[in-house]
């Protein structure tokens, strides 16, 4: 059986962390726990006219990719929620076809 | 999605699920997003975004997600107080709202009989649900003229309105994001914008308005590209084909050379300028004095990038604009939001698909609240503070003049003013007043003061001697009209989902206040009877029919100067004094100020006030908005306080090596009104000689009585922010482009 994984467009994550405030709340994590915690990169230029500063969230330990929610035909919490609409769930061999066909700034996480 | 229709409220595993739109207190502008609560034992245990919502689609931001943490924070006040020691001492009892009512009803009446009803004000703050109630509650229930949202020269949102009213004769300009329509992007009627401008904003955190924000980041997924007029380097401008980096305070000038590249290379709309413009000649001749090599110098901004950009947006069809409260927080606004609206005019993207959408200039609870003045006498009406100076302030706004409110408090000439009403305002916290600290010793002095809202908050501590306890939209029945009725893009339902304590939404205490003050303004016996008077008339339906749809989209006209649906005398054209839109203001002339856009430097900067720059050589800019804090609120809630832990000023790295501060630091921030001290974050997307601290900040973790009041005198920003310092009209204070000098503090 296939593996799941979340896919991430990080050209449109905007490092709102709702992606962090929906999951702790759906797993209810105490103070300095997180079930995904979004990283920075930047701001940096690159060039004259060009600029670097992206985010991309990173599942950690806790995730369980929300069993729970996907069982009753939701998607994750995270997923839900993004403002950027920027996360995908699915199974991976999708989702790697995606990060393929989009070509730049994708991540896929298999947690 | 599936099509059926959605109830607004069901059973799910043992919880009470409700669908409602969301609009402060807490969080938010009237963008409404939808929620689902979920509600067991009357507790809100958790919130989901509502993917049946037309806007928002399931998307929530962490002010949202975190909801049920601030319901039933153990902090909340939820029932009626009475002070029982000295003021700011955090004394209380609680009483009922019965015991409220009556205290507060003897006292107005009192001073009503001393001292006459205009002794008393209403101070607003920004934003929340109670910015449609407050002059209604002035008005209609207290009976005084004197309504105030205290903020120096109204820097927020108000100058924009105003603004466009003088010039287009409407309500609210915002981006067509085809929020009118249930299918949104793919509404056959409506076309992407392939430019939009982003000027002086940062849409993605404020959603400002009545504008979701992350619906931009759902058009440039489409295709629309980016300019960013802004000093900072924020995620869209990241992203943006232009940024323009713009000196903090200069964007006239920069409207001004981008005006005078379009016009001098003829790439506007000769027929929309011809047909419905005013003017153009008169812009035409003005924008000689602006070309790009000046506008350089000015701006900072390099030439080439101005010319680009200009040319970039001119040559977009459709283009849009949005701009933000960098025209409200600049005593040059009025003249860079004239420019911002030529250029959207001269290049024909007004009222057009993917263009610009405009409103009425006031609709549905918008106009309810303005015509409540009604109720008062003309003699009392003309005695509204600040109203005869400033014409052009008291013409679009009905409230008093922010400044001269200050003089007033002050010198107590031409009357004294006696009693406060506080209502959702924390206005000595970093948000609502410049010169906090003469706000703090001039309200100290009232007779009798009442504040509402959620949580004790450093203004009620150091006035109130009533605090009322406010619900949050879970717990009322409301609803969200975006943009306050100047553009309604929908109407939301507020959905009440549980009753926490006593607390009661901003109508039911107008409602409680005015049917026993002055009933015949207040005929409703319920808050659904009064909506439902409010929706009927313009859109042919009951509060409870908007309950069950939870949201109500209205189909946008477009081009509306050509069917005479923008005058009520039915002719084509605009309600302007000319009939068209006024690049050349016949208002702003009559007034005493310049008909045309031009730019005048800062009251403090470099260049104007280059002795004083020796001692505070950077620009401080204020007021950039965080993810999870709405101005003063959020400060007690725990996972947004994880995210957003300290007030933070950004400074360029370079600037920090010469001044010996490293990422961390707590420093002073300081200029010859005040000082305060925020922890530094070290950052390139800053210029080197510009600083941006941020505003809002107080501490409900520190002690709560005098002279603490929640530490919000230690982060205060506004400290810096010097008192009716503002422009000709009245409008605009400096609060973008201060100056100051900035040394390590003490840990």
């Amino acid at each position: 059986m296939s593996r799941n994984g979340l896919l991430i467009d990080y050209e449109y994550c905007t490092g709102c962390h709702s992606c962090e405030v929906a999951c702790k709340k759906e797993l209810n994590l105490p103070v300095g726990k997180w079930g995904i915690k979004l990283a920075e990169v930047g701001p940096m230029q690159v060039s004259p006219d060009r600029w670097q500063m992206d985010y991309v969230p990173i599942p950690t330990e806790f995730c369980n990719l929300c069993e729970e929610r996907v069982a009753k035909g939701e998607a994750p919490a995270c997923v839900h929620h993004c403002l950027g609409k920027a996360m995908e769930y699915g199974p991976v061999e999708e989702l790697a076809a995606k990060m393929a066909a989009k070509g730049k700034k994708m991540v896929l996480f298999v947690p | 999605m599936s099509t059926a229709k959605k109830p607004w409220t069901w059973e799910e595993d043992g919880y009470t699920v409700t669908r409602t739109c969301a609009w402060s207190p807490p969080g938010c502008h009237p963008v409404g997003c939808g929620l689902k609560l979920y509600v067991k034992d009357n507790r809100l245990v958790k919130v989901e975004g509502d993917p049946d919502h037309p806007i928002s689609q399931g998307r929530l931001c962490i002010r949202c997600l975190s909801l049920p943490e601030y319901v039933h924070h153990p902090q909340r006040i939820i029932y009626p107080m009475k002070r029982v020691g000295e003021r700011g001492e955090n004394k209380w009892q609680r009483i009922s709202w019965d015991e409220a009512w009556d205290i507060i009803v003897d006292k107005v009446q009192d001073i009503k009989a001393k001292y006459g009803p205009e002794s008393i004000v209403v101070y607003g703050g920004t934003g929340r649900q109670a910015c449609l109630y407050y002059y209604p509650l002035g008005f209609a229930a207290l009976g005084t003229p004197n309504v105030c949202y205290p903020l120096s020269g109204w820097s927020c949102y108000g100058p924009r309105c105003a603004i466009t009213q003088y010039v287009f004769g409407t309500g609210y300009p915002e981006i067509d994001f085809a929020g009118y329509y249930p299918d949104r992007y793919d509404h056959p009627g409506w076309k992407l914008p392939e430019c939009i401008i982003v000027w002086g904003k940062d849409p993605l955190k404020s959603n400002p308005d009545g504008l979701f924000g992350h619906a931009l980041v759902d058009m440039m997924k489409r295709g629309t590209k980016l300019i960013v007029v802004d000093p900072r380097l924020t995620w869209l401008a990241s992203r943006a084909e232009y940024w323009l980096q713009v000196r903090p305070g200069t964007d006239a000038a920069l409207a001004l050379g981008m005006l005078h590249v379009i016009i001098n290379e003829g790439l506007y709309d000769k027929d929309f300028v011809e047909n419905w413009c005013a003017g153009f000649d008169d812009l035409k001749q003005r924008v000689q004095d602006y070309p790009p090599e000046k506008v350089e110098e000015i701006t900072w901004v390099p030439k080439e990038k101005i010319v680009e950009a200009a040319r970039f947006f001119a040559r977009s069809k459709p283009a849009s604009i949005t701009w933000g409260l960098a025209v409200d927080e600049n005593p040059n606004g009025v003249q860079v939001g004239h420019a911002i609206l030529s250029l959207a005019a001269i290049t024909g993207n007004i009222d057009v698909p993917g263009g610009i959408t405009i409103g009425p200039p006031a609709a549905l609870l918008g106009k309810w609240r303005v015509e409540t003045r009604l109720e008062l006498t003309e003699e009392l009406w003309n005695k509204r503070i600040g109203a005869e100076e400033y014409p052009a302030l008291a013409n679009a706004l009905a409230t008093t003049h922010p400044d001269v409110t200050l003089d007033v408090l002050e010198t107590g000439k031409p009357y004294p003013l006696k009693m406060a009403w506080f209502n959702s305002t924390n206005l000595i916290s970093p948000t609502c007043s410049t010169a906090p600290d003469r706000w703090y010793r001039a309200l100290k002095n009232m007779e009798f003061a009442v504040a509402t809202d959620t949580f004790m908050t450093p203004t009620a501590m150091a006035f109130a001697d009533i605090f009322l306890p406010l619900s949050t939209f879970a717990e009322h029945d409301g609803i969200v009209v975006t943009h306050f009725g100047r553009n309604t893009i929908f109407i939301g339902a507020i959905n009440k989902a549980l009753q926490v304590g006593e607390c009661k939404s901003d109508v039911e205490i107008c409602l409680e206040l005015g049917k026993r003050l002055n009933p015949k303004a207040w005929p409703w016996n319920d808050v659904k009877e009064f909506f439902t008077d409010q929706l009927k008339p313009e859109l042919g339906i009951t509060f409870d029919d908007l309950k069950e749809e939870v949201v109500h989209q209205i189909p946008y006209q477009y081009k509306k100067y050509e069917t005479g649906q923008l005058r009520p005398d039915g002719e084509p054209g605009f309600m302007t004094m000319s009939g068209k839109i006024e690049l050349y203001s016949t208002l702003f002339e009559m007034w005493g100020d310049d008909p045309l856009p031009y730019f005048e430097e800062p009251p403090y900067s470099p260049y104007s006030t280059p002795e004083l720059a020796k001692e505070y050589p950077f620009i401080l800019t204020t007021g950039a908005r965080m993810w999870g804090m709405f101005h003063s609120e959020h400060r007690q809630i725990r996972t947004i306080r994880e995210i957003h832990a300290e007030p933070i000023v950004e400074i360029h790295p370079d600037t920090a090596v010469q001044l010996g501060i490293k990422e961390g630091d707590w420093v002073y921030i300081e200029n010859m009104y005040g000082k305060c001290k925020q922890k530094a974050k070290l950052t390139v997307g800053i210029h080197p000689k510009v600083v941006h601290a941020q505003h809002g900040w107080w501490f409900p973790e520190k002690q709560a009585d005098e002279p603490g009041l929640f530490g919000v005198w230690e982060a205060n920003v506004n400290l810096l922010a010097p008192h009716k310092h503002i422009g000709k009209l009245g409008f605009g204070a400096p609060l973008k482009s201060l100056i100051c000098k900035v040394y390590k503090a003490e840990a």
